[in-house]
């Protein structure tokens, strides 16, 4: 039942996106999610609409998945779209029933708030559909390793945060065959109050917290088994290396900010 | 020290503290030799001590009396414990909570890594280490798709990249389902013969015992019998007292001397059956 679970969101491929380094990528979106900020008109918001369509284009995902990331979010936008129409105020009047208008800020500002939630998280969605999580968490490693400096934990961090993908297929068989040992000796999962239910879920909870200590104390001492000493002195078999395509992300980069800044209000 | 021993472990004590408080000695003045290139099965019960003479035998604990040589290292010299981690590989028990990597080649990898060998070398003695467990198709699988044998056999090949001389497999073949089992051994022999890897195998199945070149069986913390296979089985009597159990044949060929029938000492099932044959057609 839990057995094919996808780590992530991660859509395997060989598309420019997918090929380019995971830094550049990450650097790309924190300027990219500034900008989004920067935007404040109807220019502004259309070269990022332009540009996240073609980022989508260049990642070779067909547009369900695209789509799928907007799933947990669209409750938010529509929330935002609700609020704003109903509660900014200014420019011409379109719509008036007593107190209550709809003017022209509050059409505007409805898309380019909605606008500006929907590109940050296609963007983002677009990193981690062509990233593996383990570039992932290397590029971040590779990135914040300057802040090791000033006594941030990066490559404990990282191995944390891979060991935590590596272990996550192993926890879900163990859940797995918890919630059928507990179904045999007649636990009932899938009835009664939303109290109950979430009672019923402490006797899984419970031997999968166990378990999974027991595992980290195994599996600790088998790192050290095999001369594991911390980040100090350690190689990497992953050579991440920056390509011709970190060149156009950076100069793709580069163009939207003088765009943005130059157009905006 | 003889240039031939590779292990050594002379006088060594351990103690663990129980919840209680109280100290439970584990090892009390063991004193054990490992040949270069030999295959040593250690035999025991739960709580003989054997599990915690290998966590010494690769500094993974330091002995609280006597001294643990690992190729001339004393393993309680601090600096020395990365070289004699390199020297000596462990293989646990639970096929799942020794894999680090997310995939086959970072799992193997790890190992060089922590030695920080070069990048551009580790490539190659992944590949080399993964074609001498026979796991090279599954270089970029994840772990949790394969076998408990296969998952074993990857926690072989992170050793053998190393290029260590010693493999330690502690219980390593407890988890695994009877084809697993014999993919392991099949293969710990295989590299003990052909790259002439000292392999010490602690198991509580003395099936797995008759091939080795000795067999130590400890009881209570201590070395109760040490010798060739057949020198120790020969002793059933002795090995019953202790609780411990004899390969198949060995205690089928003890029940028939019990019933008067005599038959020559045998280890091995195929030799038994010939015996039995041969009894049958001369009577």
């Amino acid at each position: 039942m839990l057995q094919n679970i996808a780590i992530g969101q991660y859509v395997p491929g060989h598309s420019f996106l997918h090929r380019a380094d995971p830094r550049s990528k990450l650097l790309f979106i924190i300027l990219f999610a500034t900008l989004v900020f920067l935007a404040n008109n109807t220019v502004t918001y259309a070269v990022l609409v332009a540009f996240t369509l073609y980022a989508g284009l260049l990642s070779r995902l067909s547009l369900g998945y695209i789509l799928k990331s907007l799933k947990p979010v669209w409750i938010l936008i529509v929330f935002t779209i609700i609020l704003h129409i109903f509660l900014t105020k200014g420019g011409a009047v379109y719509f008036q029933w007593g107190w209550f208008t709809v003017e022209e800020r509050g059409i505007q500002q409805a898309i380019f708030i909605s606008l500006r939630l929907g590109l940050l998280v296609v963007i983002s969605s677009l990193l981690t559909l062509t990233t593996s999580p383990i570039d992932l968490t290397e590029g971040l490693e590779r990135l914040l390793g300057p802040f090791g400096r000033i006594g941030v934990p990066v490559h404990e961090i990282a191995l944390m945060m891979s060991i935590a993908i590596r272990f996550i297929p192993t926890l879900m068989e163990e859940t797995d065959k918890i919630i059928k040992a507990q179904t045999a000796r007649g636990a009932n999962f899938t009835s009664g109050s939303l109290v109950k239910r979430a009672q019923s879920l402490i006797p899984i909870a419970i031997p999968l917290f166990v378990s999974a200590f027991r595992r980290a104390e195994d599996l600790a001492l088998a790192m050290e088994a095999r001369g594991y000493r911390g980040g100090v002195g350690r190689t990497r078999l992953h050579k991440l290396a920056f390509s011709w395509r970190d060149a156009g992300i950076a100069a793709a980069g580069v163009l939207l900010a003088i765009t943005i800044g130059w157009w905006r209000a | 020290m003889n240039e031939e021993n590779l292990l050594a472990l002379q006088e060594v004590s351990y103690t663990y503290d129980d919840e209680l408080g109280s100290r439970v000695p584990v090892l009390k003045d063991v004193d054990l030799t490992i040949q270069k290139g030999s295959f040593v099965s250690v035999l025991g019960h739960n709580g003989s001590g054997k599990s915690t003479m290998a966590k010494l035998m690769n500094a993974l604990l330091l002995p609280e009396g006597g001294k643990v040589l690992v190729a001339g290292m004393d393993t309680s010299q601090g600096e020395l414990v990365w070289e004699i981690r390199r020297h000596v590989g462990m293989v646990f028990q639970n096929p799942d909570n020794q894999i680090v990597g997310a995939t086959v080649e970072d799992d193997v990898a790890f190992g060089l890594e922590n030695m920080g060998v070069d990048p551009a070398q580790m490539r190659q003695r992944i590949d080399e280490a993964l074609a001498s467990v026979g796991m090279e198709p599954y270089l970029l699988a994840q772990p949790h798709r394969l076998s408990g044998g296969q998952k074993q056999r990857v926690a072989i090949a992170g050793i053998m990249a190393m290029r260590p001389s010693v493999i330690i497999l502690d219980e390593a073949t407890a988890m695994l389902d009877p084809q697993g089992r014999q993919e392991v051994l099949q293969l710990v022999r295989r590299l003990n013969r052909d790259e002439g890897i000292t392999i010490i195998n602690i198991t509580h199945f003395p099936e797995e015992a008759v091939y080795s070149d000795k067999v130590v069986v400890m009881n209570a913390g201590e070395v109760l019998m040490e010798g060739p296979p057949g020198d120790v089985f020969n002793q059933v009597e002795r090995l019953k007292a202790v609780g411990l159990d004899v390969p198949f044949a060995v205690r089928l060929r003890h029940m028939l001397a019990a019933k008067g029938i005599d038959l020559p000492f045998v280890l091995h099932q195929e030799e038994l059956v010939e015996h039995v044959c041969r009894l049958l057609l001369t009577r």
